[in-house]
């Protein structure tokens, strides 16, 4: 090998990133020899086995799209897959939804909820009012308080949402901090299964928070990673999109398939601006693809043919159904089955917000001490906020979690640091 | 699809109560439409049936079709035989990807990798490796004006500026190809590099040049090496056509390896569509040489933070293919062999078009066209003669006379000569 240039690297003194707090809980737990461990930080779906899981009906279109012979793998246009986006758009606001018909709803595919919050963030920073402010719950998923300012937004504004003594929404507090954001701020929203408190609107609170919003002049802009995971019903879970853009609301929507359809990592994904004004479509799509294209120019295929071709197959699409009802149907006996098993040991404190809290996560209201407790001794690991993760529990581990909270509860140190 | 929905109680008069009266998108202007997708759009319209699309930048077939290699077949009904996981990928990407991706680049002999000084980050194609690079130059590597400064070739890929200047970059030019040879202008790129700020990134591609297919032979490469060290440049390759170029992929390779020899601490963003043709399958990867573990893992951690909030982790598919084919000897035997073959029409495409035109006895001198290498030519035609070839032989191309040869076959490339002769008479 030649001789090595002896001048400082220009990356020389490049710091050390501060490590992501979710995903090296996952290193950690690796990495830990202990016999008996587990893992309940991740979001990703878990069987009662403690496997991931293929859903059968995506097994079945992959098996069919390799033996297509007119299937290839050609770049997929700038804003991706034409019956993925048509179809995504109708599963998150209805067949019926009058924004569709009156095409007045552009759609785009997106890396996943990541992907679509970025583009959608980007494509704000340079068309939408300067200034604004997006604000976010005050308990959400890191990324929506990271992305922002790297979109060119800024640092974003909290509203309040969990309220700790009901371990559900502070809906008071919510519609009063909304109220007070200037006009026309922009606010992200969970519509169902809230990451990571597990704590989500009634329908009711959804129509009076419909109103504020529109008084204001906000624009939502709605996350929506569990559509049909929450409840295990689409329809259902898709109460707040369908019931804001037929009040005429305009709004954005990020899409994710990684969990509903367990696409995790294919990035399946989309992201939705509801107009007003049918004319406008066509200069934001443009203008949308102006931000993808020096991006990554063109989103994946393989997933969002899976998804299309699950979303525009009513046979396909029922299997996809029952597969979501029993994922979540999972979930909910895991969470009737921790609230049971904490009840028998008699853990001080009330138990049956577990039940009442909705989607994958749960935030137990243990402390940080106690979070350490637990890892140190029982070697679980959770996020230091408290947040469980439901998906990763199992029928086999679900005693052993809720003994660990039993002794953290009354014998791990107190305070909050 | 789901019939009905919670609203079915709410009558449809009530409904659209909070519809704006002016959107707050009515100011949004409409973005430039894409020069590439037109040719494409307009050719799709005609119905004559002599009718060419060169415009096309993926790989076709003798008989125009899109080409998916069988190694790259096998490898997906083997990764389907199997019950693998969908599960997200780490956010650095794919382990054995990445080192599969620094062989290929590098050569398993290369001291760094040996060493293991490579950062690298799985990334969605070349477009988004050179967006990471550009993230990350763009925080971590000023110039001595004090801004990121990112020079590239004119002309250059359409969408390069954009990937810089989104990414953060300030956006310069050296000159590159000279239009009275239709070849390399060493001269005029020497003094540009010369006189461009000290750590100012320089955009090389590294094989097959995107537009002219203009590439220095070694010995420019030589005297690009020694300018750029000299004025303390930092060179940034991007590499698309690895293999796909001359049908060799240590060829293609030999200007990014020559570099690592002569001591830069090359930035790479490597693309997998087109020499494995897994274009919509996204599969790229950016890597940096380094010094020390050290700075490896902090370059690794700042780049995983760039690429979590843009895509949070890579798509999988592409790289268990790309795994697969690596694994497995008669994979990798066939996807070698299957790429040197889709080179080697290329090559045979240009000599064809060549000699038709001489045979044709037109007067100009065309023979850049088999000098220059790659998927693309500058063909030279003027913008008028773009025209004249649309409108009366249904040929397409873009207006800066770019052809894609892949869009060339046997079939029609006596039609493509006979335009040529007749707009350049």
């Amino acid at each position: 090998m030649a001789v090595a240039v002896k001048k400082k690297s220009f990356l020389d003194g490049i710091p050390d990133a501060p490590p992501d707090p979710i995903l090296s809980l996952r290193t950690l737990y690796e990495e830990d020899p202990a016999e008996k461990k587990l893992n309940v930080s991740v979001g990703a779906y878990r069987t009662d086995e403690g496997k991931s899981y293929v859903l059968p009906v995506v097994k079945e279109v992959e098996t069919m799209m390799l033996d297509d012979p007119s299937l290839n793998h050609e770049y997929l246009p700038v804003e991706g897959l034409k019956e993925f986006r048509d179809a995504t758009a109708k599963l998150a606001f209805g067949e019926d939804s009058l924004a569709i018909r009156e095409g007045r709803c552009v759609t785009v595919q997106a890396l996943s909820g990541t992907g679509a919050l970025r583009v959608g963030l980007e494509f704000l920073s340079r068309f939408y009012a300067q200034g604004a402010k997006v604000y976010i719950p005050e308990q959400s998923w890191p990324l929506h308080r990271r992305i922002p300012p790297l979109s060119g937004m800024g640092e974003v504004g909290l509203y309040r949402y969990f309220n700790a003594d009901t371990k559900g929404v502070d809906f008071t507090g919510l519609m009063e901090d909304i109220s007070h954001a200037p006009n026309g701020s922009i606010i992200v929203l969970h519509p169902c299964a809230h990451n990571p408190t597990g704590a989500d609107l009634s329908f009711d609170e959804w129509k009076r928070l419909c109103t504020v919003i529109a008084e204001k002049g906000h624009l939502p802009f709605f996350d929506a990673a569990y559509q049909g995971f929450a409840t295990g019903d689409l329809i259902r879970d898709r109460f707040a999109l369908e019931y804001f853009a037929s009040q005429g609301i305009e709004l954005m929507l990020s899409q994710s398939y990684a969990k509903n359809m367990g696409l995790y990592g294919e990035r399946t994904g989309a992201l939705s601006v509801i107009v007003s004004d049918k004319s406008i479509v066509d200069r934001v799509l443009t203008q949308l693809k102006q931000v993808i294209r020096p991006m990554y120019s063109s989103p994946p295929a393989h997933g969002a043919r899976i998804a299309a071709t699950i979303l525009n197959n009513p046979v396909l699409f029922d299997k996809w159904n029952g597969e979501l009802k029993l994922m979540s149907g999972r979930i909910l006996e895991m969470r009737t089955a921790l609230k049971l098993a904490l009840q028998k040991l008699q853990t001080p404190g009330s138990w049956d917000f577990l039940e009442k809290q909705i989607g994958m996560f749960s935030y137990t209201g243990l402390t940080g001490p106690e979070v350490d407790f637990i890892q140190e001794k029982y070697h679980i690991y959770m996020m230091r906020n408290g947040r469980i993760s439901m998906a990763g529990l199992t029928t086999s581990t679900v005693d052993y979690l809720a003994g660990a909270m039993h002794d953290a509860v009354l014998n791990a140190p107190k305070g909050h640091l | 699809m789901l019939r009905g929905g919670v609203l079915n109680g709410l009558s449809r008069a009530s409904g659209q109560r909070h519809r704006r009266l002016m959107s707050v998108w009515k100011d949004v202007p409409k973005g430039p439409e894409d020069a590439i997708l037109g040719v494409t759009i307009a050719y799709n319209k005609d119905e004559n049936p002599k009718k060419i699309n060169l415009g096309v930048g993926a790989y076709r077939d003798d008989n125009g079709k899109p080409f998916v290699l069988s190694s790259v077949r096998a490898a997906e009904a083997r990764i389907q035989s199997e019950k693998r996981p969908m599960e997200y990928l780490p956010v650095i990407g794919d382990k054995e990807f990445l080192s599969n991706s620094l062989k290929l680049a590098f050569t398993e002999d290369n001291e760094f990798l040996k060493n293991d000084l490579i950062a690298s980050i799985q990334a969605l194609s070349g477009t988004g490796a050179c967006r990471l690079g550009a993230e990350f130059i763009s925080r971590f590597h000023k110039s001595s004006t004090g801004m990121p400064l990112v020079l590239m070739p004119s002309p250059t890929w359409a969408n390069h500026p954009g990937i810089f200047r989104d990414g953060g970059c300030e956006v310069g030019k050296y000159r590159y190809y000279d239009p009275d040879s239709c070849g390399f202008d060493l001269e005029g790129c020497v003094e540009d590099l010369k006189s461009a700020p000290v750590g100012s990134v320089v955009l090389l591609h590294a094989c097959a040049h995107n537009p002219t297919g203009v590439d220095p032979t070694m010995d420019q490469w030589e005297v690009l090496s020694e300018t750029i060290k000299r004025a303390g440049l930092l060179p940034f390759f991007d590499m698309a056509y690895q293999g796909f170029t001359s049908g060799s992929l240590d060829i293609d390779a030999g200007a990014v390896r020559k570099f690592v020899e002569d001591g830069h601490r090359v930035m790479l963003a490597q693309s997998f569509s087109k020499n494995f043709g897994l274009y919509g399958h996204r599969l790229g990867t950016l890597s940096m040489l380094t010094d020390s573990d050290k700075e490896k893992m902090a370059i690794e951690s700042q780049l995983k933070i760039l690429a979590r909030t843009i895509w949070s982790n890579p798509p999988i598919q592409g790289s268990r293919i790309v795994n697969e084919v690596f694994k497995d000897n008669s994979f990798y035997n066939s996807w070698t062999e299957e790429m040197s073959r889709m080179a080697n029409r290329i090559i045979d495409m240009r000599k064809q078009l060549s000699d038709k035109l001489v045979e044709l006895k037109n007067p100009r001198d065309w023979s850049h066209i088999t000098r220059q290498k790659g998927m693309f030519c500058y063909s030279g035609l003027s913008p008028a003669q773009v025209e004249a070839m649309k409108e009366q032989f249904s040929v397409y191309l873009i207006s800066s006379g770019r052809i894609s040869m892949a869009g060339v076959t046997s079939a029609n490339v006596e039609h493509l000569a006979t335009a040529m002769d007749a707009v350049t008479k």
